[in-house]
């Protein structure tokens, strides 16, 4: 072992003594420049801003450039503290200038490899790589992320951290240019890319209303910064002046660009799209545009799939597809198996990544008791019936028709909510549909099921429902089986895992 | 077993709250005073009723294969979470409990949604049962996930 608190020294490349076939590796050298350029956008506009407002007074020169040192001076700082080494059991790395970090992970324990090039990455050849271990995602911690090493020895980790009870190859001579040694391009079978017709679900999947108001977000910070309160200023205009046609237009325009813009962000995120079975018993995904994503799943942890169907989507009879595993956050859809496509593709990219002959979720799902549909309506239109009471007594008297306007729509939604209910259980997977907005029909293996919650509310329990949770590893953590009835939910839960509820059902039946 | 003292812990955690908001308030206005009176009249309503009834659900079992809790008053849920599955045992005592002599143990899973909290257990209790989980625990294999 090495000591990882001595300072690097000479060289920055040098690595330190240590035992064969675990040097240290550093990020590449390029990140120095692409680092204040992924991160540093921001700072780099506050200097344009200083430079070019003045008339070029001094201090406003050496404010910029002292900024731009700044940068660089702490990019080189963390490229200097960051170092990681793949030894036989485990994965290091270690970071940090002022607070030192050291993170290990077991190699039998890595899931999922997930490589990230953004723009800034990509014009330099680099890649970010994040690195999941069966742990839950804690939220703010990004795991095991090394930012960035070279394309190369990033597809070379990608391949050695994935392959089990293989030794590990002899790293590579450390510094610069890591994967001297060939990477072998291993044939992988295709399960799934992108067709062009797929863009028709683009607009539907109201991404770009998304994308618009996040732009409208940032540009009202920046706006701010610069000391304009755009907003503000646009509820006065509006507020002194409201007129029905000027607030149609916006509404109409925001909604038109909403569709136009939707499209090519699809085509970004999802651009080469390709989800492929390597052969090292991995899924891999691939997509996008300017940021490249690469996200590869142990084929063995997952725990099954979950097709998506916003309303939009559904209506257009078109599905996504998202991995159930261990080892991937939700966070920037990094579990996304199959971005929004015809609903057929969808089955059939499930069926592939299961491995199955027939859809778990093509299933025919049981539909739940006639008290659910009470249930369902209550809990979509009752809040609106209270916002509503609640601006009738205490709003200027324009305000309280606008909820009473969308009770029907959500009586609607809670009826298609109900009519989603359903589960079913075939020899390996539990199915659970949920949901109307984002109808979410997932397969769960049942040998991924490690534990039941079950809940009945006080309502619940006077209609004879209950929710029952089958939690696991993976994915979200729990998996619901909405306002089942009592016997029938009980049923299903013992059935999927034997054994497991059945010493304490004695006790629940003689409960009520 | 211990379930009166837990009850008396309820009380006691909720009650606190409660004479806080008496204790500040000063000069109110009428509605305030209103308001008052019917967080006080709720409050010892809720603080007569929640606990027993909550005591009365709340039961918890280990068997060699699993462990059980039911807990809840108005909504009720049952957790069940296999042994071979459990990843850590914790043990917790919060300054109320340790007056009352009383642990709380937590059991998780892999699952970020399962862990299993037996809230209220005798101090003893709450330790035997972790030591027995911890044995068994460890006499099944695999890495739970």
């Amino acid at each position: 072992m090495s000591n990882p608190w001595e300072a690097p020294s000479g060289l920055p490349a040098a690595p330190e003594a240590t035992e064969p076939r675990s040097e240290w590796h550093r990020l590449h050298v390029r990140m120095l420049v692409v680092r204040p350029l992924n991160e540093g956008v921001t700072a780099l506009a506050a200097v344009f801003f200083l430079l070019f407002t003045g008339d070029g007074e001094k201090w406003r020169i050496i404010a910029s450039s002292a900024t731009v040192a700044a940068i660089l001076a702490f990019s080189y700082f963390v490229w200097r503290t960051t170092k990681y080494r793949i030894t036989d059991e485990r994965v290091e790395l270690h970071t940090g200038l002022f607070t030192r970090k050291q993170l290990a992970v077991p190699r039998d324990r890595i899931r999922t490899v997930d490589l990230t090039s953004k723009p800034g990455h990509r014009i330099f050849g680099l890649s970010a790589v994040r690195i999941g271990t069966g742990q839950q995602d804690v939220p703010g911690s990004d795991g095991l992320t090394l930012d960035a090493v070279t394309q190369e020895e990033a597809e070379r980790l990608r391949v050695l951290l994935l392959q089990k009870g293989v030794a590990p190859r002899p790293a590579a001579e450390p510094g610069e240019e890591t994967s001297a040694e060939p990477v072998e391009v291993p044939r992988s079978e295709v399960i799934s890319q992108l067709d062009l017709k797929w863009l028709k679900y683009a607009p539907l999947s109201l991404s770009g209303l998304v994308a618009i108001g996040a732009l409208i977000g940032l540009l009202t910070n920046y706006a701010d910064d610069f000391g304009l309160h755009p907003v503000q200023s646009l509820f006065e205009w509006l507020f002194e002046d409201p007129s029905v046609g000027v607030i149609g237009a916006s509404a109409i325009g925001l909604v038109v660009a909403g569709l136009v813009l939707s499209v090519p962000i699809y085509v970004m995120q999802f651009w080469n799209y390709r989800l492929t079975r390597e052969p090292d018993a991995t899924l891999r995904v691939q997509r996008g545009l300017l940021t490249t994503r690469s996200v590869s799943v142990e084929e063995q942890r997952l725990r099954g799939v979950d097709i998506q169907e916003p309303l939009l989507v559904r209506a257009g009879k078109g599905a996504k597809a998202v991995a159930v595993t261990t080892g991937l956050g939700s966070k920037g859809e990094s579990n996304l198996l199959l971005p929004p496509a015809p609903i057929e593709v969808a089955h059939q990219v499930t069926r592939d990544v299961l491995k199955v002959d027939d859809d778990p979720t093509t299933r025919t799902l049981r539909p739940h008791p006639f008290a659910a549909l009470r249930r369902s309506l209550v809990r979509h239109v009752v809040p609106w019936v209270v916002i509503a009471a609640g601006l009738a007594v205490w709003a200027p008297s324009w305000a309280w028709p606008i909820p009473v306007a969308i009770i029907p729509f959500a009586a609607l939604v809670g009826w298609d909510n109900y009519r989603s209910l359903g589960h079913a259980l075939d020899d390996r997977y539990l199915i659970t549909r949920n949901n109307s907005l984002v109808r979410s029909t997932v397969a769960l293996q049942r040998t991924g099921i490690i534990g039941w919650r079950i809940r009945r509310s006080f309502f619940q329990r006077r209609s004879g429902l209950m929710t029952i949770g089958a939690t696991t590893a993976a994915g979200a953590g729990v998996y619901h089986v909405t306002d089942v009835g009592e016997a029938d939910g009980l049923l299903l839960a013992d059935a999927a895992v034997p054994d497991l509820l059945r010493p304490f059902l004695a006790e629940k039946s003689t409960e009520d | 077993m211990l379930w009166t003292m837990q009850a008396a812990l309820f009380w006691l955690v909720l009650f606190v709250p409660q004479l806080i908001v008496f204790l500040l308030v000063s000069e109110p206005p009428t509605w305030e005073v209103a308001l008052l009176a019917a967080t006080g009249a709720v409050g010892l309503l809720h603080t007569a009723v929640e606990p027993s009834w909550r005591y009365r659900v709340h039961r918890w079992e280990t068997t060699p294969d699993a462990v059980y809790t039911l807990s809840g008053w108005l909504s009720q849920e049952w957790r069940v979470a296999p042994v071979s599955r459990i990843q850590t045992i914790d043990t917790k005592r919060g300054p109320f409990q340790q007056i009352l002599g009383l642990a709380t143990v937590t059991v998780t899973t892999a699952s970020a949604a399962g862990p299993v909290e037996i809230e209220g257990l005798d101090h003893d209790v709450a330790r035997r049962l972790v030591v027995e989980l911890t044995n068994t625990t460890q006499a099944t294999p695999g890495d739970a996930t």
